[in-house]
């Protein structure tokens, strides 16, 4: 590790900071753009005036828009989530459990499709042209080109409908057993590896086709290397960067898929909540979900992009 | 069998983008006897490279050899099996690329390359490896060779890269080397070091070479043979001293004759004109940060000034990064000069091109390089040649159209080439058409930043003898930009020498026998003769390498 | 040299097209006529309950079968079609011709405006396209003109981010710098020089974008957040008849395979250019 390194990795990280305020910022607003007054709808058209301004003068409305996302964004940090307004409990009630739900699911799709995806991408680059690689890019071509609930409406097709292997919804708290488990998990994981797994092939693909076409690759070559050693020791080492760059990029999908998912088979997660928040316009719960995400995204492509600092070999001295 | 190599009736073909098969070497026979060096020597596409890499059984992507046999060794690289290609490639056949600097792996320390060879073919322990890498690149007077392989690639420069990818060769300790254009990415101060340290231990060893290259010059110095080659055609073979004493086709005649010292009758009608067309005083200019006094933070042209006369050629030689195309956008303003003055006709122009008046804009065209990025390629010719004409001169669409046919008279090309895109132009007539355009301003003076340098010899040639020509039609003067001594003698009645974003030292033609700055003495002695014995027979003064070779 | 070749007769003879490329175009165009001419060829009025069963079977009557109240499916479905075409077209021009303009420009002026541009965009960029669906139409609503604005927003970043790219590309070349020293305008640099250089990759993008809209107005009228009752896109149809999936109903498969069938074959007809004005759109 050397100073380049660390300033680079430094400047990387106020980048993200910087990127968390703006959207944060462009959330708070966006949310904030609702036609119509806060308090009107919260009460009714029958409620008093009185009662309005009473409410008013509770949630700061009366304040200037900018005091307003500083108080959100202080409370967000110290963890202060506020009420939402459809059932006045508190966000970090409604959130807590259904949080580690997504994270479940989330981490339980990576793991399985992750390893599973760059073994297609890497072997179908290495494999250019050939019937297989064709294979598989027809197939990711259609993954990608679909939207999620038809994916899923077809996982449910074969393996609930005809194939009665497993229930087409998920109730997580009705677990008793391992295979309860299995069963509960199964449609949603499978449906969002499908999904992730797709992205990740084509843009691994794309990045070891890359540096399988590099000067050195060929020189490999012209030593006498066989072909695992040219990919194994010259392509994958340098395609580390881009290929980290593709698994963090593809995990947005993780998080576009889980809120379809999660829908479809009734998952008690926070995106869930989510999209009942939109359906109800639960302002202060849809702009600490839209945060959430976004923080998890942003975590994910600093992470992927500090990685790639390190294993640039042009910085190390 | 005597020969080491035998190459019978070649073929490869190509499929292009198109999904077309053309035939890119066509019936090609070639011998190499054992220790013996053989250059292939031809313009880019004549099919040289990939006759050298057919002999490792190789051919690149889209390429496929179709007929013939390759016998190296005995063994028809055509026909062997891809693993046993493998054993012989890096041990029997080894390869020394045009850039080192894309063939080394960035994400590996460089002895870890060189002696990967001895660990793919289990040819020695890796401690005996380490210490034979360290011979070589001894052997190869590169500096420091006890530690320089424990460097990543982008730590050392090009030159030493070249050396090292030459050890990473020789270290299977192969029979037949493979050197493709090994020392064309490098200057000419450079490239002593390293033909000499290549002449040295291909002699020592006694291994054959195929030397690929497109300068006749370099290839005299360390070839027994010589086979020129165009359009996938041998179209003549013989001995070193007999192709350059005694040329029989036509083709090896004129790429020789682009050698000959042009007769050189003098541009300039010398009119003791008041007033110089241009005069630059202490010119500074760079990139980066202003600092504090003022100037940029790296200064690529110091303090710079010179004259020149109308109707007259200045010439501006130097190798890479001495600042001289620095200095060209610094002259036609698209890079501001952070210092001095610049004048044209007597008359102070505005440092950045925005803040010139049309007219000085118009009287000073400036000519790049590469015409491939020159010309807008989403446009016909008569679109990119017309539209200096309406800009600069009003032109109604009839005059313009007249104009076109006139420019394209005046440089020599087809008048129906106006309706085809660049693209659609081979590199000499693209760099014509980029040529027109600066002619259709109508200026006394064009800046040419090695408007030849992407061309092959024989065309580069051409060039200039057009250039001298509308010279003397069209009273123009010109700055001629090159790190190419022959190309700048050829044409400009004064010469200055850059190093270092200085002017070292500024010649006239008869000057240049006799250059006084030791820079210009090491620049214009390095310069490659046809003469065989040109490499053995030059010394220099080592002091002044250190100097000035880095 | 053999470069040279090639390029000359696709100059000449314009691209040709693989038989998958000639297949999906055809289907492109099949949904575009559809959804031009949707009300001459509905056999139902698409509102009206038609059949006396709901998710009523397949039938010479009804050949897509019927949907939960028992309205006409196929009639449904060409009628969906107008809304998911019409909606996603209109997204995707605003979207591609406001991040094709201000990306040229950010890439001729440089400077601080490209500096505050770029980075704005690029934050944008960095939240996941659904959840910005998500909180821009718990703002505004869904509305048809702003679901229409939602997705030319949403996508605008990264048209800009592709555009700018490009023009940053073009704008160091040297016929650039040319016509910059010939004195030229800033506008005639954007329009004359840098435009027709990136126009092909440009248009590859816009049919790539323009599947992310479909897909993205799909999965939000699939969470009901999209295009709203009375009128429905391929989408809502998924999300109206979901209860039917347990039984394979054809009124939620034709609705998902018509999306299906519309971007898959944007997506095959882009793989399927010619390599040249592929490679600069990858």
């Amino acid at each position: 590790m050397n100073s380049e390194i660390g300033r680079l990795i430094l400047k990387r990280l106020g980048i993200a900071i910087i990127t968390l305020v703006i959207v944060s910022f462009a959330v708070f607003f966006t949310t904030n753009m609702l036609p119509g007054d806060t308090a009107t709808i919260l009460l009714g058209q029958a409620a008093t005036p009185e009662a309005v301004a009473g409410l008013r003068e509770a949630m700061h409305l009366n304040d200037p828009a900018i005091t307003r996302f500083f108080h959100w964004a202080f409370g967000f940090v110290t963890g202060d989530l506020g009420k939402s307004y459809a059932n006045n409990m508190e966000i970090s009630t409604l959130i807590g459990n259904r949080f580690l739900n997504t994270l479940e699911l989330a981490a339980i799709t990576t793991v399985i499709a992750v390893p599973f995806a760059l073994t297609l991408g890497i072997t179908s680059a290495v494999a250019r042209g050939s019937l297989y690689d064709r294979i598989v890019t027809v197939l990711t071509i259609g993954v990608i080109s679909v939207p999620e609930f038809v994916i899923a409406s077809t996982a449910v097709l074969i393996f609930a409908v005809y194939l009665r292997w497993l229930p087409a919804i998920s109730f997580v708290n009705e677990i008793h057993s391992v295979s309860d488990m299995l069963r509960m998990y199964a449609m949603p994981v499978v449906t969002l590896t499908f999904v992730v797994s797709a992205q990740i092939i084509r843009m691994t693909r794309a990045a070891v086709i890359e540096t399988l076409d590099t000067p050195y690759v060929e020189m490999a070559l012209l030593k006498g290397a066989s072909r695992s050693r040219m990919v194994l020791r010259h392509a994958l080492p340098n395609a580390l960067g881009p290929i980290v760059n593709a698994l963090a990029l593809s995990l947005s999908y993780l998080i576009g898929g889980v809120i379809i998912i999660e829908t479809i088979f009734n998952y008690p997660g926070i995106a869930k909540l989510m999209v009942d928040a939109v359906a109800t316009r639960d302002l202060p719960l849809i702009q600490t979900c839209a945060v959430i995400f976004c923080a998890g995204y942003l975590i994910l492509i600093t992470i992927a992009d500090i990685i790639a600092i390190i294993s640039n070999p042009r910085l190390r001295k | 069998m005597t020969n080491l190599v035998e190459i019978r009736n070649l073929h490869v073909e190509a499929t292009t983008d198109a999904g077309r098969r053309i035939e890119i070497i066509k019936g090609v026979d070639l011998d190499i006897a054992k220790g013996e060096i053989v250059a292939l020597i031809g313009e880019s596409g004549s099919g040289k490279t990939t006759i050298a890499l057919s002999l490792m059984g190789y051919a690149r992507r889209g390429c496929e050899i179709t007929k013939g046999s390759l016998l190296v060794d005995g063994k028809d690289m055509a026909r062997l099996s891809e693993k046993q290609r493998q054993q012989v490639r890096g041990t029997e056949v080894a390869y020394v690329p045009q850039s080192a600097a894309a063939a080394f792996n960035p994400s590996a320390t460089i002895i870890d390359q060189v002696f990967e060879v001895t660990r793919i073919h289990k040819l020695m322990p890796p401690a005996q490896a380490r210490l034979r890498a360290i011979e070589l690149f001894r052997a190869l007077s590169l500096p420091d060779a006890e530690n320089i392989g424990n460097r990543y690639p982008h730590q050392v420069s090009g030159g030493q890269l070249q050396r090292l990818a030459a050890a990473m060769a020789l270290i299977g300790d192969p029979k037949l080397m493979i050197f493709d254009e090994p020392t064309t990415a490098l200057d000419v101060t450079t490239q002593i070091d390293v033909l000499k340290a290549f002449k040295s231990v291909m002699q020592q060893g006694g291994i054959a070479g195929v030397y690929v290259s497109h300068d006749l010059a370099v290839v005299a110095q360390i070839a027994d043979r010589i086979v020129v080659l165009k359009d996938g055609e041998v179209q003549e073979t013989g001995t070193t001293q007999d192709i350059l004493q005694a040329p029989k086709h036509p083709y090896t005649r004129e790429l020789l004759a682009a050698f000959e010292p042009r007769h050189f009758e003098f541009s300039g009608r010398k009119e003791a004109a008041a007033t110089p067309l241009l005069r630059i005083e202490d010119v500074t200019s760079g990139y980066g940060q202003i600092q504090a006094d003022g100037l940029p933070l790296i200064r690529a042209v110091r303090s710079v000034s010179f004259e020149l006369e109308k109707g007259r050629n200045l010439g501006i030689i130097g190798e890479s990064g001495c600042g001289k195309s620095t200095l060209a956008r610094t002259i036609s303003g698209m890079l501001p000069a952070s210092a001095g003055r610049v004048l044209f006709d007597g008359q102070e122009m505005p440092p950045a091109s925005k803040n010139r008046t049309r007219d000085q804009l118009q009287h000073m065209q400036i000519v790049f390089q590469s015409a491939d990025t020159a010309l807008n390629p989403a446009k016909p010719i008569e679109d990119i040649l017309g539209r200096p004409l309406t800009f600069y001169h009003g032109m109604s669409a009839q005059d313009r159209s007249k104009r076109v046919d006139e420019l394209l008279d005046m440089v020599h090309l087809p008048r129906n080439l106006r309706y085809r895109h660049p693209a659609e132009l081979s590199g000499g007539q693209k760099q014509r058409v980029n040529f027109a355009r600066a002619l259709a301003a109508e200026p006394k003076l064009i800046i040419c930043d090695e408007i030849t340098s992407a061309l092959d010899t024989v065309v580069a040639t051409a060039i200039i003898e057009l250039l001298k020509e509308l010279q003397r039609e069209l009273d123009l003067s010109y700055i001629f930009i090159s790190h190419d001594l022959s190309v700048v003698e050829a044409i400009c009645d004064e010469i200055v020498v850059m190093y270092h974003g200085e002017k070292v030292e500024q010649l006239t033609r008869e000057g240049i026998k006799a250059p006084k700055h030791p820079y210009s003495k090491l620049l214009f002695s390095s310069v490659p003769k046809l003469d065989p014995a040109w490499l053995d027979n030059l010394v220099l003064e080592p002091e002044l390498v250190r100097q000035y070779v880095g | 040299m053999k470069q040279t070749a090639t390029t000359m007769s696709a100059h000449r003879f314009g691209y040709t097209f693989s038989p998958i490329g000639m297949i999906a175009l055809a289907v492109i165009l099949f949904w575009a006529f559809v959804a031009a001419f949707a009300p001459h060829l509905v056999p139902y009025s698409p509102g009206k309950i038609v059949d006396t069963d709901f998710f009523g079977p397949i039938s010479s009557k009804f050949w897509l079968g019927s949907d939960y109240l028992g309205r006409d499916m196929l009639s449904r479905i060409i009628m969906g079609a107008r809304y998911t075409l019409g909606v996603s077209l209109a997204g995707v021009l605003i979207a591609t011709t406001s991040g094709v303009v201000l990306g040229m420009a950010a890439a001729v002026i440089g400077g601080w405006f490209d500096t505050l541009l770029s980075r704005f965009m690029d934050a944008m960029l960095s939240i996941p396209s659904k959840l910005f669906g998500l909180v821009v139409v718990a703002a505004v609503g869904s509305s048809l003109p702003a679901l229409i604005l939602t997705l030319a927003f949403i996508y605008t970043p990264g048209s800009f981010r592709f555009a700018r790219a490009l023009a940053v590309n073009v704008n160091t070349m040297d016929f650039v710098a040319v016509a910059r020293i010939r004195g030229e305008s800033t506008l005639y640099l954007v329009c004359a020089e840098i435009l027709p250089n990136i126009i092909r990759p440009v248009l590859a993008d816009f049919g790539i974008r323009f599947v992310f809209i479909v897909l993205l107005l799909s999965g939000l009228s699939f969470l009901g957040l999209g295009v709203q009752p009375p009128l429905a896109d391929w989408g809502a149809l998924v999300h109206e008849n979901i209860q039917s999936l347990s039984y394979a109903s054809a009124a939620v498969i034709a609705p998902s395979l018509a999306i299906a069938s519309l971007t898959i074959s944007v997506n095959l007809l882009i793989d399927n250019l010619p390599r040249k004005i592929r490679d600069r759109s990858a």
